[in-house]
């Protein structure tokens, strides 16, 4: 484990650069959370070191990498994933403690393009095929992929888009915002969390696709059975699942909540 | 620029030194061995040491966390001996940088040494320079440009790892979360702002200690030493 030898140096640069040594912390809880959580999550952090006195200290990563690393043994309480499968594998591979899996948040998929007009409200846009090129997350590997997906072959749009290729595939959900943001595409399948503003709304322009087009993207944590933070792991996932403020705040990210 | 971010940068620097110097003890005696040796095995040997560019970060990554990690075969035999698993920790980073970084240590070593050729060492050996001393006061001096530039690649190559560390390192701020890493999670966190003030710090004080190396290298055989 850590000594105090080998913290020091980096004590003595914070020191140097003249920093507020770090605040000895009360319990410290270590929590991976899939990448498309992160900033939601470092929102709520504050507020939960606020209720409980825990800290928490965040890594981030993709769903599957996390799952890949907790299998190895990674020294992680808490695994906030992107979906719903890798947390049901780590319960079924006894990895888990029992009974702590959970939805946290249900995703939105959201069709969006920074071009205010361009998207309508009933997204016929898609449809009407104008557009150079449209980006979704990979259908393999990214939950809002697959989502996208589906929607597509819902409207019959999957294999023309493919056989025009239109279609350009982010290995994840931030890069299908990424190159929609920039200009590079005219239109990406994005997550609602990702576009929804502070104050509630959207810019550019967007559809809210109907959730009878895809499957819920349902997002579940667990809390990992190798932990040597179980009772602080406990207490934050009660906290998730149940405080006002929390709900309110995954909510307010552009989630809902079961509850 | 906030605390944790310096920290992820220090982390960065740390690995990169410590990477460096261990790679510069491990690689000097193997890049002389496959630029004067005569074994048969050295084609073998070279072909492996290239091998690292050849697997995606993040896949050798992965492998190295299955070998190292606590239930991983390695891993799991150490911790079992008492030992930590190296994976998810600083020395877990130092391993995989070492072995992602392998390729360019040694092949600026190995063609430096062979640049300095048998000739002039041959000739120390006429005037009765042991071999140690033939290494220190010929080979080296000849060879500095070939070290300072794996010096160079190495340290640069292990601050601007990004899939090998994060595989293996986990991502944990404050003990294995590197600059490069800090830097995408901003970027997924859509926090350009902060990405932008990390990047630009890292590449200013890269840039910084680049112009230094290079400013010394010059003055040194500006004042006479061999080159």
């Amino acid at each position: 484990m850590k000594t105090n030898a080998r913290k020091y140096p980096f004590g003595a640069v914070a020191a140097l650069l003249g920093l507020v040594a770090v605040p000895i912390q009360a319990a410290a809880l270590h929590v991976a959370v899939a990448a498309n959580f992160l900033g939601p999550l470092q929102n709520l952090a504050p507020l939960f070191e606020r209720a409980s006195g825990n800290q928490l200290i965040i890594s981030s990563s993709s769903s599957g990498q996390l799952y890949t690393q907790i299998k190895q043994g990674a020294p992680f309480a808490v695994f906030l994933s992107a979906d719903l499968d890798k947390p049901q594998r780590l319960e079924s591979e006894g990895l888990t403690v029992p009974g702590s899996r959970f939805v946290y948040a249900v995703g939105a998929l959201v069709l969006w393009s920074p071009k205010p007009g361009l998207v309508d409200s009933a997204g016929k846009v898609l449809q009407a095929q104008q557009y150079r090129f449209i980006a979704i997350a990979n259908p393999q590997t990214a939950p809002y992929g697959t989502a996208a997906q589906q929607v597509l072959t819902k409207l019959g749009l999957w294999e023309p888009l493919n056989r025009n290729r239109k279609l350009v595939t982010g290995e994840n959900i931030n890069q299908a915002w990424q190159f929609a943001a920039s200009g590079n595409v005219d239109l990406a399948f994005v997550a609602l969390s990702q576009v929804l503003g502070a104050d509630g709304t959207i810019a550019g322009s967007s559809w809210l696709v109907p959730q009878t087009l895809y499957d819920r993207i349902e997002q579940a944590g667990v809390i990992i059975a190798h932990t040597s933070e179980q009772a602080a792991a406990q207490v934050f996932m009660n906290w998730l699942r149940t405080d006002p403020a929390a709900l309110s705040a995954i909510r307010s990210a552009g989630y809902q909540t079961a509850n | 620029m906030g605390s944790a971010d310096l920290i992820a940068l220090w982390i960065s620097f740390r690995l990169a030194a410590t990477t460096t110097l261990l790679l510069l003890l491990l690689c000097t005696p193997l890049a002389w061995w496959l630029a004067m040796g005569a074994s048969r095995w050295r084609v073998l040997v070279d072909a492996v040491v290239s091998l690292p560019l050849v697997l995606p970060p993040t896949v050798l990554g992965f492998y190295l966390l299955i070998l190292l990690g606590p239930a991983g075969s390695l891993g799991g035999v150490l911790q079992r001996l008492g030992l930590p698993a190296p994976a998810f920790s600083f020395s877990g980073l130092v391993i995989g940088s070492m072995l992602y970084s392998l390729p360019f240590a040694v092949q600026p070593l190995r063609d430096a040494f062979q640049s300095v050729g048998a000739r002039a060492l041959e000739a120390a050996a006429t005037l009765r320079a042991s071999p140690w001393n033939r290494f220190f006061t010929v080979a080296v001096p000849l060879a500095s440009r070939g070290i300072l530039t794996a010096v160079v690649l190495s340290f640069a190559h292990t601050l601007g790892e990004f899939g090998v560390v994060l595989m293996i390192g986990g991502n944990i701020p404050g003990r294995t979360q590197t600059a490069s890493i800090a830097l995408f999670d901003h970027t997924e966190a859509l926090e350009y702002g902060a990405a932008y003030r990390l990047s630009a710090t890292l590449v200013a004080i890269c840039f910084a200690l680049l112009l230094i190396v290079y400013t010394a290298n010059r003055r040194l055989r500006a004042t006479g030493l061999p080159a």
